[in-house]
């Protein structure tokens, strides 16, 4: 378990610095820079900014400096938020983000494991065949067309929720945007759940155990624990995106979380904004799927010997 | 594999099972009417999708003919004042209007083809003309037009922009398929049939290209450099193709210590003609399936990006850029998004839909 935890980790290190090294020549390669205005700004000034970000020394030691740092920690200045450095910005969006994916992840994966569950079960009825629809919509329902309709319905029209914003996390303001954010999600799992839950519901073993009389919904438990694989897999990757937020649902609902301030600083030119926030999602990434795989080996006891 | 095929060929066994899939079915009828409409249907409804009516802006969606009485008599004193003339009198039998017009001065005859040139009216004939040409009695033909899913901001007919938009959509959700198969089919198929450390290292990469966050890879190029139909094509495929090569991957791996890879291997094939003749045709069951769900995701992805502003771009349109206008306007105009949201969402669950029911006829332990 251990070697395994040592193992994945290591082999995170050149995942990340493949991260930092293209999005760092990719920035530096795209034209325009942090300090274009609308009104240009004096040569002079502009050469002051420059020296001051270290903008005008060569590439390569500019990307030195910047994995020097990070080395220690610091993700360095923001270049449009000035008087703060990226760490506050991600301190300040990504709890906004968390908490919404993280209310988004139980939502989904309660009512998308449960509902695939009965979809295996009454495999090919009446019942099965609604759900796998409700899924196929669900999936197909863009959070860009969600998003406005609930705005419209409850908030422009019947005035049950508020329309936008954040108001330092008040519940009401949640509502909506975990719903928007959990509906794919919740199609997703059922149709996973659905999948590899009928599979096993039709292996030997169940059948065994079908024929000494278990009660059925023993039966889907146990069958359950081994079907849960494929769908913790998938779990992983999902978490590390909710948790780092959706940039359409930030913006619709005009919340401070990471997708907003990685589209501002993506338009803003704000190199280490950017960085900052590709480099935290791709940790996220590495570190839930290492939670998943650990979650799968303690589901499935085979595993731990394969690892 | 030469002749004919035989009734009970697996592969018409797999059509007969989907036929018999009624949500999979109709699936295919609407996905074939979505496509049929978008390719033929901008000729049919009348109006050029560019084609601005300032006059008929955010019409609602109706079958009723355009313009009716209430638009009418606005269009009519806005082309009366460029007349510099007033509207005296205004009476409408069917396609023909009656006209009077009355200004303080004679009345310039030129300014009458500001009628015309509205796009609602036809060229008028001045039928009396009376006060020294300060009372003008025009007999001007009504055009009727029709928008049967209203007009957006500019005036537009929303079903000749929803249409043209879906040629954009489909477009690029069957282009960037393909391409993201044919690396994905190609790749995987290679890695699983050489195996050793060069699988390895070839799914080495394919796990760390997974833990990438592509999306936010996909927007900063899209940011950064200038976006454009072809680079966001190229975007998604190279996100979309790890799926694939996995898929075909884990399908090489149980063909390759087949008799019939071997026997084909025995009989001297080269490595490249047995990947090619007998491997990847064996894969394309499941690929099949993948690829299908794969299309309403990379639409899904291309909406997104055009909603966000940074896939296609004007002139141009996308079902994402129309859903994008409608949700600016929203309140003023709800139909501009429920149309091209309702094309959008159609097609994609007909295409999930449709995935379904062929993973469900392909595989081989049900019925």
């Amino acid at each position: 378990m251990i070697r395994l935890v040592l193992r994945r980790l290591a082999q995170a290190v050149p995942t990340l610095f493949a991260v930092v090294a293209v999005s760092f020549f990719l920035m530096r390669l795209a034209p325009g820079g942090p300090f274009d205005l609308e009104r240009p700004l004096a040569p002079a000034a502009m050469e002051n900014l420059r020296r001051v970000y270290g903008l005008d020394r060569p590439l390569i030691a500019q990307f030195g400096s910047y994995l020097a740092s990070l080395a220690q920690g610091d993700l360095g200045p923001s270049f449009s938020f000035r008087d703060l450095t990226v760490a506050e910005l991600i301190g300040r969006g990504l709890p906004v983000s968390a908490t919404l994916g993280a209310l988004a992840l139980v939502l989904a994966t309660g009512l998308g494991v449960g509902l695939g569950c009965v979809a295996a079960v009454r495999r090919g009825g009446a019942v099965d065949r609604l759900l796998g629809f409700g899924a196929a919509l669900s999936l197909s329902l863009p959070s860009f067309v969600v998003a406005p309709l609930l705005q419209i319905v409850f908030g422009l029209t019947l005035r049950w929720l508020p329309l936008s914003g954040w108001a330092d996390g008040d519940p009401r303001h949640l509502i909506l945007p975990v719903v928007t954010l959990a509906l794919p999600q919740v199609g997703a799992l059922a149709r996973l759940t659905r999948a590899s839950l009928g599979e096993a519901l039709r292996t030997q073993p169940v059948r065994t155990m079908r024929s000494l009389g278990l009660p059925p919904g023993r039966v889907v438990r146990h069958a359950l624990r081994g079907a849960l694989l494929p769908v913790v897999a998938y779990l992983g990757p999902l978490a590390a995106a909710l948790l780092t937020g959706s940039v359409v649902v930030e913006t619709i609902f005009g919340l401070p979380g990471i997708g907003r301030y990685f589209v501002e600083g993506a338009l803003n030119r704000d190199y280490t904004l950017v960085m900052g926030v590709v480099l935290l999602v791709a940790a996220l990434v590495v570190a839930f799927n290492l939670l998943a795989d650990l979650a799968c080996a303690w589901l499935d006891p085979r595993l731990r010997v394969a690892a | 594999m030469t002749g004919a095929v035989a009734a009970a060929s697996p592969r018409a066994r797999a059509l007969r099972r989907l036929a018999r899939e009624r949500g999979a079915v109709a699936a295919l009828c609407v996905l074939a009417a979505i496509a049929l409409a978008c390719l033929i249907g901008p000729w049919m409804t009348g109006h050029e999708p560019e084609r601005a009516y300032p006059d008929l802006r955010q019409l609602p969606a109706s079958l009723a003919a355009q313009p009716d009485d209430a638009r009418l008599a606005a269009a009519l004193d806005r082309l009366a004042f460029r007349i510099r003339a007033r509207v005296e009198a205004a009476e409408r039998t069917g396609d023909a209007l009656r006209l009077t017009l009355a200004a303080d001065a004679p009345i310039d005859r030129r300014g009458l083809v500001y009628l015309p040139r509205s796009d609602l009216f036809g060229v008028p004939q001045v039928a009396s003309e009376s006060e020294g040409g300060r009372r003008l009695v025009l007999d001007v033909p009504v055009r009727r037009l029709h928008f049967p899913l209203g007009t957006d901001v500019h005036g537009r007919d929303l079903l000749s922009r929803c249409l043209v938009a879906g040629r954009v959509s489909l477009a690029v959700g069957l282009v960037a398929t393909l391409v993201a198969l044919l690396i994905g089919v190609a790749y995987g198929a290679v890695a699983g049939f050489v195996g050793g450390a060069v699988d390895a290292a070839m799914m080495r990469a394919v796990d760390a290209l997974y833990a990438l966050p592509f999306v936010f890879f996909v927007i900063l190029l899209l940011v950064f450099f200038r976006a454009s139909l072809g680079l966001m094509l190229i975007a998604i495929a190279a996100v979309e193709w790890l799926d694939m090569a996995r898929i075909v991957r884990a399908q090489t791996l149980t063909l390759r210590e087949r008799d019939f890879v071997r026997a084909a291997r025995a009989l001297g094939l080269t490595d490249a003609r047995i990947i090619a003749r007998h491997i990847v045709p064996n894969t394309l069951g499941p690929v099949a399936v993948a690829a299908t769900l794969l299309v309403p995701r990379v639409i899904l992805l291309e909406s997104f990006l055009s909603f966000l502003g940074l896939g296609v771009q004007e002139p141009d349109t996308s079902w994402g850029v129309l859903i994008a206008e409608g949700a600016r306007a929203i309140e003023a105009a709800p139909h501009m998004l429920a149309a091209p949201a309702a094309f959008l969402i159609a097609t994609l669950v007909s295409l999930n839909l449709l995935g379904d029911g062929l993973a469900d006829a392909l595989d081989p332990r049900s019925a």
